[in-house]
């Protein structure tokens, strides 16, 4: 399943997070001084366009190694638009739309919204909690149109853009785009439409989340070994082992389910009941992963770790504010569900044997 | 540290998909003759031993082992599906599941050769049934506290003691069990227990059923009174039970068996809750079946490790302590939501009696076979903690 270009693009990822995301040095870094020397370094590997075939003007890498590329971020606790901007390339590619420079997001991030395109040509609608929307210079919006689903691409500063913080101290903006007129737009591919987006912005948070896990079990087992209480290490008590066991099972789900994912996508020819069974599910497991991972690598840090000083937070809080996007694990339990009940029960093995 | 764990996206491969499509047909003439009610999840009380000679005529048990022994040098992924299907299909597979899955393997490796050559082809043909002899009254997660003792004697040993909870001892053709031949070292409490194959029809071995919970019979009291074993059923190292017992416990603990032992109610809901459940009805559906499509793809991936080769003991122990906590509760969610049920065109009482016979059979799924303390305590130690 990895081959070795897998392997070379995440690890120019991950070189770059060890070189200029240093959870410490962010964590530290009050004026947001960081953040240019690492977007440049991103922009400069291709990995933000990393979806972007070519001809689009991007950096044609596979989906799976885009998918490794998110779970290594998700590692790093990754505080810049990468995965907005993967997705946004990959969502104008859908419509052969070449991909600008600079950071973009996608627009509806949220299952609720809705935004169409008039008949004069112009954006109405709004969306709400929407991904690095400040800070981005392009937009990737679905539009619905009379009976197509377009695809275009806006500049930001066409929109109105009320600025908001999401629960891991990202940006997360509302957009309002009514009269905003996209720099260009096309119809969607047969059968594109809103929810294959927002499936496959729910996979790329899934990674995003499995990688916050990882770390949160990284450095609860590695504190863990180290904080003396009662004359002994705490990992000596069997009910912080105990913690620590969970957290390695809850980690192991999301890892598993969100790379099961990435696979499907990866490797599917449509967006079938497979692949939406994978993508949901993904987000289900690694959204109830998160909220059981961070409350126990909150716990076995103690008060240390509620400390805005100590770099915990940055995984923490980031895993379970990615629960949010892209519809979150009520939202795609009750979609499944439906599916399943209209399949029926006894095509329920079958397509969970499927996979 | 987080590099040791790993579930990569194992697919299975094609040849596993003809192979359950044969699986499925086959189970599905069963059901039409009548052998078993694949609503009726009794597996464990029904012993059905024509049914496992016929399991076996197709080639289905001892599937991974050497052709030479009667197996048929098949896959992991292979046998994965066979044993998920029958799973699913709550065919009744206890006369020949131990020996399938646990007691062959030991004695490929530990047995000697005429044994070998006696016993497993007689396993491949679903002809014998195995218990496993670990618990004792006094020694249960804590194995080597064992005190049931081989005494040497002429041409063999002297067995004398008691097994508790033995599933299936009242069926055995066989036990595999380990007893103490010394006593434990101040350096090594684990030192002094040996591993025995042991025949059920051996004078002075006494077997006492037990009634469980559910209302069935599955586990027995097996009492041992001079009963002789000869030195050739000794497996592997005298006194040295604790080295060989670990290596298994990945085959053990991964299964699809580890999550799907309740799944039946799973079904019923779905059929109870119509094709358009409300809100509440789908959302409940969809997370259990996000959950159980999870840890179904954790088991796969373990199983494409052990074919690989690997020993993902940690990965298997994880397995296990989430699928079977999983399929605890499942009776429970399922009993929440069944109050969304419409009464009047579903399988209420279907879904009810179901529900309630799961409900009582959940309590042992996190015992048996090492319950979740223990496992937490494994995967504690796997990720660097004692
Ligand atoms: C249905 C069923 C079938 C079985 N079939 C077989 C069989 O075929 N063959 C066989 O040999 N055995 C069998 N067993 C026995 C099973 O292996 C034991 O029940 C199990 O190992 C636990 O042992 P115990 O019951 O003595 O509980 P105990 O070991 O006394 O444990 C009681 C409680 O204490 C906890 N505990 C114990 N030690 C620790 C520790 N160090 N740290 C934290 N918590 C601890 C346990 O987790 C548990 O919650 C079966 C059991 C069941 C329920």
């Amino acid at each position: 399943m990895t081959d070795t270009t897998d392997t070379i693009v995440v690890e120019t990822a991950e070189k770059i997070f060890a070189d200029l995301a240093d959870p410490q040095t962010i964590n530290a870094d009050k004026t947001g001084q960081w953040i240019a020397p690492l977007w440049r370094a991103l922009s400069e590997s291709g990995l933000p366009l990393s979806w972007v075939p070519e001809d689009c003007d991007g950096s044609g890498a596979s989906l799976a190694e885009g998918f490794a590329v998110l779970n290594a971020a998700g590692r790093a606790g990754l505080a810049a638009p990468l995965a907005e901007t993967m997705l946004a390339g990959w969502l104008l590619a859908q419509a052969k739309i070449a991909s600008p420079e600079g950071a973009m997001t996608i627009a509806p991030s949220h299952p609720k919204d809705r935004v169409t395109l008039a008949a004069d040509g112009t954006l109405i609608g709004r969306a709400r909690g929407v991904p690095f929307a400040q800070g981005a210079d392009h937009i990737a919006v679905l539009a619905h149109s009379k009976d197509v689903v377009v695809i275009a691409l806006v500049e930001a500063a066409a929109c109105r853009i009320e600025h908001g913080l999401g629960l891991g101290g990202d940006p997360s903006d509302a957009v309002t785009f009514d009269g905003a007129t996209p720099l260009t737009f096309a119809v969607a591919p047969q059968g594109f439409d809103q929810t294959t987006l927002l499936l496959m912005g729910s996979v790329a948070r899934s990674l995003q989340i499995a990688g916050a896990l990882e770390t949160l079990l990284d450095i609860s087992v590695a504190y863990a070994n180290q904080r003396v209480a009662f004359e002994k290490q705490i990992s000596k008590f069997q009910a912080v082992q105990h913690n620590l066991a969970r957290l390695a099972g809850e980690t192991s789900a999301a890892l598993a389910a969100a790379t099961s994912a990435a696979d499907a996508i990866s490797n599917a020819a449509a967006f079938d009941d497979a692949v939406f069974l994978e993508a949901a599910a993904a987000k289900i497991r690694c959204a109830e992963a998160a909220e059981k991972g961070a409350a126990i690598a909150h716990q076995v840090h103690g008060a240390i770790g509620f400390t805005s000083e100590h770099i915990l937070h940055r995984y923490s809080l980031r895993a379970l504010a990615w629960r949010d996007d892209f519809g979150n694990e009520s939202h795609w339990a009750v979609e499944l569900g439906r599916m399943v009940a209209k399949r029926g029960a006894d095509d329920l093995w079958p397509l969970v044997a499927s996979r | 540290m987080t590099a040791a764990l790993r579930f990569d996206p194992i697919r299975l491969p094609p040849v596993c998909e003809e192979l359950r499509k044969e699986v499925r047909a086959f189970l599905a003439d069963e059901i039409a003759a009548g052998t078993f009610d694949p609503h009726k999840p009794q597996r464990e009380d029904s012993d059905a031993p024509e049914f496992s000679r016929r399991v076996g005529a197709r080639g289905w048990l001892g599937m991974t082992w050497p052709k030479q022994y009667g197996g048929h040098e098949r896959s992991f992924l292979e046998r994965y599906v066979v044993t998920e299907e029958m799973r699913v299909a709550n065919a009744p597979t206890r006369r020949f599941f131990v020996a399938d899955r646990q007691s062959g393997p030991v004695l490929l490796k530990y047995a000697p050769e005429h044994i070998k050559m006696d016993i497993l082809p007689r396993i491949c043909r679903g002809e014998l049934c195995f218990a496993i002899g670990m618990s004792e009254p006094n020694s249960g997660s804590d194995l080597f506290a064992a005190k049931t003792k081989a005494t040497k004697t002429d041409g063999g040993y002297l067995i004398n003691g008691a097994k508790i909870w033995t599933t299936s001892a009242h069926i055995a053709d066989y036990m595999i069990a380990i007893f103490r031949t010394s006593p434990p070292t101040k350096e090594n409490r684990r030192h002094g227990l040996t591993q025995f194959l042991v025949n059920m029809k051996t004078p002075g071995i006494k077997v006492n059923p037990i009634a469980q919970i559910t209302g069935q019979h599955e586990f027995n009291e097996v009492v041992f009174t001079d009963a002789f074993v000869p030195d050739d059923h000794l497996l592997g190292e005298i006194d040295g039970a604790w080295k060989q017992a670990t290596s298994e416990l990945a085959y053990e603990r991964s299964g699809p068996e580890r999550f799907l032992e309740t799944y039946y109610v799973l079904t019923e809901l779905v059929r109870a809750l119509g094709p358009e459940p409300d809100t509440r009805g789908a959302e409940g559906i969809g997370r259990l079946v996000a959950q159980l499509h999870t840890m179904r793809r954790m088991s796969v991936s373990v199983a494409g490790m052990l074919q690989a080769g690997k020993e993902p003991v940690v990965e298997a122990s994880i397995v296990k302590d989430i699928g079977t906590l999983w399929e605890q509760q499942l009776p429970h969610r399922v009993r929440e939501l069944s109050a969304f049920v419409d009464a009047e065109n579903s399988n209420h009482a279907t879904l009810g009696e179901l529900t309630a016979f799961a409900t009582k059979l959940a309590p042992k799924l996190t015992i048996q076979g090492g319950t979740t303390e223990v496992l937490r305590g494994i995967i504690a130690r796997g990720l660097g903690l004692r």
